[in-house]
């Protein structure tokens, strides 16, 4: 099976930015040739033209790594599922996801991350990468088997969605973890001093909602490089909201500590200005915060503090979100619109395109320990993006089961047009939109 | 001026023009609650239900006297016998209700918003008697009420709040109302009990109670909650008492025409001392008084009542 895609400008993270032929051969990329530089034998000849895509005016960019998603399943199949999600993910752009362990049962058992990849195996193609729980049962008490989940495919451990609050348990996590190879994710948050429902500031002192100040996030990211530090050992950062994190992070790495750092399109685009109205789709945890905030996280994608996008992408059925607002379920989707809100720092000049792409593939790949990249031998994971498409993005189109979006309605510039993994197309704008 | 709206969900949303009319129906129809026949048939044949998820006594009392005051029938609803604690959903319950037709659904809740979700998505007025620390847009209002049938005017007063304004939705909707009403409002409290950002809702932030009390043309005690202890806001109540507490000390100390307010439940000898709560600057039962008629104002306004003007 070949497979070309012709005349797109090709760019590769720090590897290859130029106009360029990408021969596909068998689910792996073959040859990456530059336009106008000869070959004995063209191959399009011999291709049957469905087998090649014409790329001109197109970005042909290493296939999008999502570190950071929800897939719900198993056990809460009626949010989202393996299917749904990552047909949602393909539409995104995105190759590859790694779902978190808050599941019903949690992926704390080779079991449920068996169970995870052969289901996913059977899905649209994109990979999936199951990160699994860093206590047992998420209960913070005592640590999963690592070994039996890393052998079973488990990429990383995390207890996402809840603070490893217990210092003692997080220090023997990250040597331990570090010793067999898996990252290690952290939701950073100080349960002490969380407990509300929305940014502490001037918008939670006038609507009422309680506020989680963001020293609630700030003091465990500190926490964690200091016992990074301390361990020798890597630990990335999930989901960073706000600037004093950014901060820490910054300082951090600048002194040689091994923290890497994500954050998601809505800590970067909104603002708790989104909440005022008590609009629970905008409800998160941790919760959109301030403009400075915004802008220092922009600022670290920019500067490198904060290595990768993630969604966090976190499906919940209407009846989830349409209740009070101390009562609706945290989190939102994100897998089909963090690409078009990726490009709008690009277009309004905050990254560069390569920083983007990095930040959404070869980043993440290289904190999860995965190859990532266009080049002769490399699994073609491929997303090819058309930067000017324009469309206004409806939650209730989407491929997700679910429809928590703040950005329903938006008007995105730039999106998927083409999703490759393995070689195979597994999403296609003009075919399936 | 007419009025349009159909909720009364908060004091941001309504205009200084808006708070007037409010005061001056409200005035016109307190008179009604001292004659021999308090009854009106004003809002006859009108259902009034009065929703309430959260424990209350005064104000749902009030909502129905006020009711009732007007010949409309209310119907009252407590969290307990709801269908609520059954695991229905407030949108449903809600929904039911007004499957039910009533003219006003009045609601106690204590989830902040949760009064601006049910108007949105019902087609009977909605009255918000208090959603979690929010608002208490009707409180805000007979304060108002009650401050201007003693000075004449809002405009340009001193009002200071003394208390726990980071939990209440009395200092919010107060704080919003006076300074909309062209008073300056100054709130004091320990620190752990002044919100962020609170300037922004048009208050300053006094050094000390001391501070506060004097020079105040309007001093508004808020009530200290006991289980706020456990969550480190204050020490004890003795220590409240004397540090933030309106007290006879203090009391010597304020002006000789201010007004002393608490929306209640007082706790004697803490926030407010028993010579402040009873002496002659208390205006806190015409508070209570003024609810009525404030709550009868609302009634008539939502319901329609400048259409037919002198019909009480």
């Amino acid at each position: 099976m070949q497979m070309l895609i012709k005349g797109g400008r090709v760019l590769d993270p720090g590897a290859f930015d130029a106009a360029a032929d990408i021969l596909i051969e068998d689910g792996r990329i073959a040859e990456v040739r530059k336009v106008g530089e000869g070959r004995a034998a063209d191959p399009e000849e011999s291709l049957d033209s469905a087998a090649v895509i014409d790329a001109a005016g197109l970005v042909v960019v290493p296939g999008l790594i999502d570190m950071h998603v929800h897939l719900r399943e198993p056990g809460q199949e009626y949010k989202e599922t393996i299917e749904t999600g990552t047909r949602a993910a393909a539409a995104g752009g995105f190759t590859s996801v790694c779902c978190m362990p808050n599941t019903s049962p949690v992926n704390d058992s080779a079991s449920v991350t068996r169970y995870i990849i052969e289901h996913a195996s059977r899905c649209c193609g994109v990979r999936v990468y199951p990160v699994a729980a860093v206590s047992a049962g998420l209960c913070g008490e005592q640590l999963a088997e690592y070994g039996e989940l890393k052998d079973a495919g488990a990429v990383a451990v995390s207890d996402d969605g809840k603070p490893v609050a217990d210092s003692q348990l997080m220090r023997r996590a990250l040597e331990y973890a570090g010793g067999i190879g898996l990252a290690v994710i952290s939701h950073c948050e100080d349960p002490g001093l969380s407990g509300g429902v929305i940014n502490e500031g001037a918008v939670s002192t006038l609507t009422g909602l309680s506020g989680v100040p963001n020293a609630a996030e700030s003091v465990m990211v500190m926490r964690d490089i200091a016992l990074s530090e301390l361990t020798g050992t890597p630990v990335h950062i999930a989901h960073v909201s706000t600037r004093q994190s950014v901060e820490a992070i910054r300082a951090a790495k600048a002194r040689g500590a091994a923290v890497t750092a994500e954050t998601a399109p809505h800590y970067f685009t909104l603002t708790d200005e989104a909440v005022k109205s008590y609009d629970t789709r905008a409800k998160m945890n941790p919760p959109l915060r301030c403009e400075p905030d915004r802008q220092a996280v922009a600022d670290g994608l920019a500067d490198g503090t904060i290595d990768a996008i993630a969604t966090d992408h976190a499906p919940h059925a209407q009846i989830e979100k349409e209740v009070e607002f101390d009562l609706a379920a945290n989190g939102i989707i994100g897998l089909e619109t963090s690409l078009g809100l990726g490009l709008a720092l690009v277009e309004k000049g905050i990254l560069s395109l390569q920083q983007l792409v990095a930040a959404m593939s070869k980043n993440p790949a290289k904190i999860i320990g995965k190859p990532c990249g266009i080049a002769p031998g490399l699994a073609a994971d491929i997303t090819i993006i058309d930067p000017s498409y324009e469309y206004t993005y409806r939650a209730d189109k989407g491929r997700s089961k679910s429809r928590n979006s703040p950005f329903d309605g938006w008007n995105l510039r730039g999106c998927a047009a083409y999703t490759i993994a393995a070689g195979e197309v597994v999403y296609h704008l003009s075919k399936d939109s | 001026m007419k009025w349009t709206k159909k909720d009364i969900l908060d004091i941001e949303s309504l205009s200084a023009e808006e708070i007037d009319l409010i005061l001056e129906t409200a005035f016109g129809l307190k008179e009604i609650s001292r004659r021999p026949i308090k009854k009106v048939p004003t809002l006859r044949g009108k259902t009034i239900v009065l929703f309430f998820l959260e424990p209350s006594t005064r104000t749902r009392i009030s909502f129905d006297i006020a009711a009732k005051r007007l010949s409309a029938d209310s119907v009252a609803i407590a969290a307990a016998t709801s269908s609520i604690v059954k695991g229905e959903t407030l949108l449903d319950t809600a929904r039911n209700l007004q499957a039910m037709s009533p003219d006003i659904i009045v609601m106690r809740h204590s989830s902040a918003g949760a009064a601006r979700m049910l108007a949105r998505s019902l087609d009977v007025s909605v009255i918000n008697a208090g959603d979690g620390m929010h608002a208490h847009p009707t409180q805000a209002l007979l304060d108002m009420m009650t401050v201007k049938e003693a000075k004449g005017t809002l405009e340009g007063l001193n009002v200071s709040i003394i208390g726990d304004i980071a939990h209440s939705r009395v200092a919010r909707s107060d704080i919003l109302g006076f300074s909309r009403m062209g008073a300056a409002v100054t709130v004091a409290g320990p620190a752990t009990m002044i919100p962020p950002g609170i300037d922004h809702l048009g208050a300053e932030v006094a050094k000390s109670v001391d501070d506060a009390v004097t020079g105040a043309d309007v001093i508004i005690m808020l009530r200290i909650q006991k289980e706020r202890q456990r969550r480190f806001l204050f020490p004890t109540e003795r220590e409240y008492a004397a540090q933030y507490g309106l007290n006879t000390a203090r009391l010597a100390k304020i002006k000789s025409d201010a007004l002393i307010m608490h929306p209640g439940p007082m706790n004697r000898g803490v926030e407010i001392c028993q010579e402040a709560a009873d002496g002659p600057f208390s205006v806190i039962l015409e508070q209570v008084a003024n609810g009525v008629a404030l709550r009868m104002a609302l009634y008539y306004l939502v319901s329609g009542g400048m259409r037919d003007a002198d019909a009480y």
